[in-house]
């Protein structure tokens, strides 16, 4: 009997216990699949059930060989590089200015309060209006379609950058005060590091938003890039190509999305957001 | 004797006209090379002003304020020289959570820029003196609040200063970790033998730590009594029982009663 009281005190943890934590990192890896499957095949039967057109609602085996067919073309992954690279240098151009601007903002009240009225008239006006006076000024090459990604992704990344540095804690500024930090270390040592999670959060919003400004710049004007190919697909009544495209899309979304997010664990692992995520 | 720091007429209002607040009447300090002074005080008595303007954190309205007989203000500009005579610790630690222990530690050198190898070798002579050896490579947010403290008192020390401010360090820890700190800052104290002002509202930790206690007074702040506490060093936490604390511990107490 003594020895069966003394396995219980030195009994290991219950099983649901150790499980759990596996299964929650299983279970998206298995659930979301499924669910997707459930998807395409409620698609699939809804199509074949109604003899739907084509034209209207292709059937997702024939969006399926028409994906496959766009990875199979060399001028199809030209569109989607172009689309890459102008939502990139967009992007690169918001961050830059998002930052320098929303460093200076969040620092001098008295430059906040003057350039504000400017900036929120920047976010009012629908961007995507300004593309054919940028089209007039800049033409049909990529430059119109680097500013209007770069002007949609920038209002996002300003003002998370305004909000990290004015949020700079202050027994923090205190200890940089009383070392006779200069100007600059305060920024490089202080304002930099402590809104680097804010500025990634803008940075993940903003990056979404390049790609939209990228390929509407590519719809209206210009011969190239995704956008340029969902036109001609749709002016073709290539449905099926269109969705391929979107499909296209949607992963270049989810790989920008992810990829920024993945500069939080490289940039700020100190930062609590990582665990949480 | 020179003294480590110097007070003459300073004066601290906030704001301006009919609203202007009156924080420290025109205040007289000596503080002598290696002395330890503790501030002591009611809420809203100036305590924490007068540290802050002793630290170049605020400019005082009036007087003149000397860190080794080196003037701290001059044309409204915080002097670097004298700046460097002083090392703070705060209530809270504000450690940056991005930086390791070590780098927090050797921060000041770093702004002074002194190099990765000599920066690393005072760090870790720093933490063996504040008894966190070992924990150079964590983040901030793994230590304790004590440990924490004690990292910032090591940055503190860092750039070798003569005068270490402390405004209530040990204000927002335990009881327990709040004597143990009291006992480390002895220790520290004595064997640095370093200049300190601190500010606390505990009467026995203000006993226990000083050598003088400033009693300030408010609405204006202003020094009430200045009180020598002669027991011997080191002390340890026995002596709160002893009839000599007690005794000043019940003054003090007294008084703050009558001025509060």
């Amino acid at each position: 009997m003594s020895a069966v009281s003394n396995n219980d005190i030195v009994s290991a943890p219950p099983a649901a216990a150790r499980r759990k934590p596996m299964r929650e990192s299983v279970l998206p890896w298995v659930t979301t699949p499924l669910l997707l499957v459930v998807l395409i095949g409620i698609w699939h039967f809804y199509v074949a059930a109604t003899n739907l057109s084509p034209f209207i609602l292709p059937a997702p085996a024939k969006v399926w060989d028409a994906w496959i067919d766009m990875l199979m073309s060399r001028r199809a992954w030209g569109h989607t590089f172009l689309t890459v690279y102008v939502t990139v240098i967009g992007f690169l151009w918001a961050l830059v200015i998002g930052v320098g601007l929303g460093v200076l903002l969040g620092r001098a009240r008295w430059l906040e309060l003057t350039l504000n009225p400017f900036i929120v008239a920047t976010q009012v006006i629908p961007k995507v209006a300004l593309l054919p006076l940028f089209i007039v000024w800049f033409g049909f090459g990529n430059t119109p379609k680097v500013i209007v990604a770069a002007v949609l992704a920038f209002f996002p990344i300003l003002t998370n950058t305004v909000l990290g540095v004015k949020s700079v804690d202050a027994g923090h500024k205190d200890v940089m005060t009383s070392l006779n930090a200069t100007n600059w270390q305060i920024f490089r040592r202080l304002e930099l590091p402590s809104s680097l999670p804010y500025i990634i959060t803008g940075m993940e919003v903003g990056i979404v938003l390049a790609i939209i400004g990228a390929i509407v710049g590519e719809y209206l004007g210009g011969n190239a890039g995704l956008g340029f190919m969902l036109v001609s697909k749709m002016n073709g009544y290539e449905t099926d190509g269109l969705f391929a495209v979107i499909i296209q899309m949607t992963l270049l979304g989810f790989f920008f999305y992810f990829a920024t997010g993945a500069l939080r664990r490289f940039l700020i692992p100190w930062h609590q957001s990582v665990n949480l995520k | 004797m020179s003294s480590a720091i110097s007070l003459s007429r300073i004066e601290k209002w906030f704001g301006a006209g009919t609203e202007a607040v009156h924080a420290l009447a025109p205040t007289d300090l000596a503080v002598a090379e290696g002395e330890f002074v503790v501030l002591l005080g009611p809420s809203g008595c100036g305590k924490t002003t007068l540290l802050r303007m002793i630290g170049g954190l605020l400019e005082p309205t009036r007087g003149a304020l000397k860190v080794e007989d080196k003037e701290l203000w001059s044309h409204g500009v915080r002097q670097g020289q004298a700046l460097s005579e002083l090392g703070m610790v705060f209530q809270d630690a504000n450690l940056f959570p991005w930086l390791s222990i070590e780098d927090n530690i050797a921060l000041p050198l770093e702004l002074k820029g002194v190099g990765t190898a000599e920066r690393r070798a005072k760090a870790r002579e720093l933490t063996k003196l504040v008894g966190i050896s070992g924990f150079e490579k964590r983040w901030p947010r793994e230590l304790s609040g004590g440990m924490r403290q004690r990292a910032a008192i090591a940055r503190a020390l860092s750039y070798n200063p003569k005068i270490l401010l402390m405004d209530e360090p040990f204000g927002a820890l335990d009881a327990m970790t709040r004597d143990t700190m009291n006992l480390e800052l002895q220790r520290i104290w004595m064997e640095t033998r370093k200049t300190i002002v601190l500010v606390t509202h505990s009467i026995s930790e203000a006993v226990f730590l000083a050598d003088r206690i400033v009693l300030l007074s408010p609405r204006p702040g202003r020094i009430d009594t200045i009180i020598d506490v002669p027991m011997p060093r080191p002390r340890s936490l026995d002596v709160q029982a002893g009839e000599d604390f007690q005794e000043i511990a019940k003054m003090l107490r007294h008084r703050l009663a009558e001025i509060s």
